[in-house]
């Protein structure tokens, strides 16, 4: 077809860009021009490879030959032994640090790659909409497995020794749930997925719903068959319209195989699955606020217990899990539960999908082992922070969590270590800030959140997140005093002890997190009314400094509420009163006369 | 559609759609046919993969080239979307980020037609479990 033979792949990564790889693709090109390769030989720049600690990376297409830590002077070797003579380069190849031996394929270097794919296994490879993908890729085999080779308990067995925990964000472990569910007796029981996700900046159980929707059906069927279930639900918000049309689709072409409905692969036992919209609240990710919705009734919590696993869905024992924690079933139980528990770390078993936002460089939903470092997720496969900016902290768990800074970057991350950190796993959602975020004005914009998104049923969350919020709104505003800090803290904890649900008991976290972390910012706010972050516009004072400005006036002309007056030829001044902070002057102005006090 | 009616027979079409599969994708035979998988999710389609998938489709019919052309779920790499992974026979896949409805014809043009790569190459950095 084509006459190019080879392709070298150079890796234009962040990581690699620092190491010079536009130096080695230049030399690349010019060598390859030299020799009159043009037809035959093209190099090319990559996205990372994250595998950045032996950058630059060039890999050799299509022997897959994965060169590391190249230097522009080994360029020359490379492209003689390599593709003229046929020879490796062995210097170059990656030698595998505990037996000694170069690795040439990278597809048998597996291990120094930073993501795992069990929950995300068939996202992005199959098409949603064909069930026959993912029978081919050992779909519907787990549910077989389970009905005719395992009883229940036996597979609840499984599922426990695999340390498989709720993705959701809590973390309890799924096979307990199932047995407790199991054990109460009633004559019907009730499977719930939870596809109410509401955090700000988390979608990967959108992504499975929408890449994968057979898993969570094939997961809730064999949570049926443990728990005593014939019936599942699917909560979802009716916000995520290509989800819940994929699920139709999905539900639809595994009833016409026989994979959900009566007598399921002959075995007798019967399992369907039906919809139910929510309206998009947050407070009905919270299980018994979800069951009340799914009644029709107010997504209201009330208090636990009775558990739904004893008293859920019309009264019924109701076994609820998340999306991304039935994803990762079907994979358990057909690869076994030593397997998966020996991924991740001594409590916490497996891979979390994370949704990176936030000044990163690599957007995006990442599957990684438990126990990986915040370093390596934001480095190495994130690509650093944008703009080469300093890293400031990150929130993880949505408006439920908290601030993980850089003293957190080597810490393993698991369900315990973040709670130790003072955060905590949420579902997953990663937002990056750096050096121009306001950690105040952070902790504010999930309160926002919270006060809108509360239910109103208790009021330690609907009266005190509102003053918490107020309070902080003073603080970024430069009307708070000392006293204030103290009531913020004190006012946490009240609501953090006295709410009714997760979402009040959750919701100061970000606060009192960006408090212990950035203490020293709060009082800059209060005691110098000052930002430094360069945020909080009420803080800000544009000044006009009288030795640079020559008085051309394109300041004055160009402010949209005339708030900088000025003669021809003669130095400028902004009137603080009738500024608003736009920054129009700043932008416009030629001889930098302008700064920001 | 005929109902599955046993775990055996679950197991002997996951053979039969995977040795399907398998010809399609792993067969070195130059003749067989190109695959393109789109990423499709929600927000696939919002950044433009939907018009994407259409060139490409179109595109192929009026060059007469025997390509399948799929949607499939997100890819995870949200800061290049659209995302496109083509499959010549013979070839590893091959990821392809930014693609917009020009990039496609570029894509077309050079890596289909001709087997030169272009950029924004996305290199796979994960493991799956089938490789574990």
């Amino acid at each position: 077809m084509g006459k190019i033979k080879y392709h070298m792949l150079v890796c234009g990564g962040t990581g690699c860009h620092a190491s010079k790889s536009e130096e080695i693709l230049k030399n690349f090109q010019d060598l390859i021009k030299d020799k009159g390769l043009e037809t035959e030989v093209q190099v090319i720049k990559t996205g990372c490879f994250g595998f950045c600690e032996k950058g630059p990376i060039v890999k050799m297409m299509p022997d897959n030959t994965f060169y590391t830590q190249v230097k522009s002077e080994d360029c020359a070797e490379i492209l003689e032994e390599h593709i003229i003579k046929g020879r490796k380069v062995n210097r170059l190849l990656y030698k595998d640090p505990e037996t000694g031996e170069y690795k040439s394929d990278s597809k048998h270097m597996g291990f120094y790659k930073k993501q795992i794919r069990i929950a995300l296994r068939n996202c992005g490879f199959i098409n949603p909409e064909n069930i026959e993908e993912y029978i081919a890729r050992e779909g519907y085999q787990a549910l077989g497995k389970v009905l005719t080779e395992l009883t229940p308990e036996a597979t609840i067995e499984i599922l426990k020794k695999s340390g498989l925990r709720g993705r959701g964000g809590g973390g309890f472990p799924t096979g307990l749930k199932w047995e407790i569910t199991r054990a109460v007796k009633a004559d019907q029981k009730y499977v719930v997925c939870n596809a109410d996700e509401g955090d700000p900046g988390a979608f990967m159980d959108r992504s499975v719903l929408e890449g994968d929707p057979h898993t969570v059906l094939e997961a809730m069927a064999i949570n049926g068959y443990c728990t005593g279930a014939d019936k599942g639900v699917i909560y979802i918000r009716a916000e995520y319209p290509l989800a819940v049309e994929r699920l139709k689709i999905a539900m639809k072409q595994a009833r016409d195989y026989g994979l959900l409905g009566e007598d399921i692969l002959g075995t007798g036992f019967n399992f369907d699955i039906e919809i139910r919209y929510g309206a998009g609240a947050f407070v009905c990710g919270e299980e018994t606020a979800l069951i009340h919705s799914m009644e029709g009734l107010r997504g209201e919590p009330t208090v636990k217990p009775p558990f739904p696993s004893e008293s859920g869905f019309l009264g019924k024992p109701t076994n609820v899990n998340n999306v991304e924690t039935y994803a990762n079933v079907p994979a358990i139980i057909l690869k076994g539960a030593d397997w998966y528990a020996s991924i991740g770390t001594a409590k916490s078993k497996g891979t979390k999908v994370f949704a990176l936002a936030g000044k990163i460089n690599n957007v995006g939903l990442i599957e990684v082992p438990m126990g990986i470092t915040l370093r390596e997720i934001i480095y190495e496969i994130g690509g650093g922070i944008k703009n080469d900016r300093k890293f400031k902290a990150v929130q993880t768990g949505g408006p439920s969590g908290g601030m993980l800074t850089e003293k957190d970057l080597d810490t393993p991350i698991d369900y315990d270590n973040l709670i130790a950190a003072g955060s905590m796993m949420g579902s997953g959602g990663m937002i990056v800030m750096d050096e121009d975020d306001c950690m105040v004005a952070m902790a504010k914009f999930y309160l926002e959140f919270t006060v809108e998104e509360s239910c109103g049923k208790c009021s330690p969350c609907r009266i005190g997140n509102k003053r918490l919020f107020e309070l902080l709104e003073k603080v970024t505003q430069g009307h708070a005093v000392m006293d204030d800090l103290d009531k913020l803290r004190n006012l946490s904890h009240v609501i953090k002890d006295t709410s009714l649900c997760g979402l009040g008991q959750t919701s100061p976290n970000p606060v009192l997190s960006s408090m212990d972390n950035f203490y020293h910012e709060y009082l800059e706010h209060v005691g110098d009314k000052k930002c430094r972050a360069g945020n909080c516009k009420s803080l800000m004072q544009y000044i006009i400094n009288a030795e640079n400005c020559i008085g051309c006036t394109l300041c004055a002309r160009n402010c949209p509420v005339d708030a900088i007056a000025g003669e021809r030829k003669q130095a400028h001044v902004i009137d603080q009163e009738k500024c608003i902070k736009c920054g129009a002057c700043m932008e416009k102005c030629k001889f930098n006369a302008i700064f920001i006090n | 559609m005929e109902k599955i009616k046993s775990l055996a027979d679950l197991k002997k079409m996951q053979d039969m759609l995977r040795a399907k599969i398998d010809l399609r994708e792993q067969s070195n035979d130059p003749d067989k046919r190109i695959q393109v998988k789109v990423a499709m999710a929600t927000c696939g389609i919002a950044s433009g993969a939907k018009e994407v998938m259409e060139v490409f489709i179109e595109e192929f019919t009026k060059r007469n080239i025997d390509a399948v052309v799929t949607q499939t779920g997100c890819m995870g790499y949200c800061y290049a979307e659209p995302t496109v992974e083509i499959t010549k026979p013979g070839n590893e896949p091959i990821t392809f980020g930014f693609v917009d409805v020009k990039k496609a014809i570029r894509i077309i043009d050079k890596y289909v037609l001709n087997n030169e790569l272009v950029d924004g190459i996305i290199p796979v950095n994960y493991e799956t479990i089938d490789n574990k």
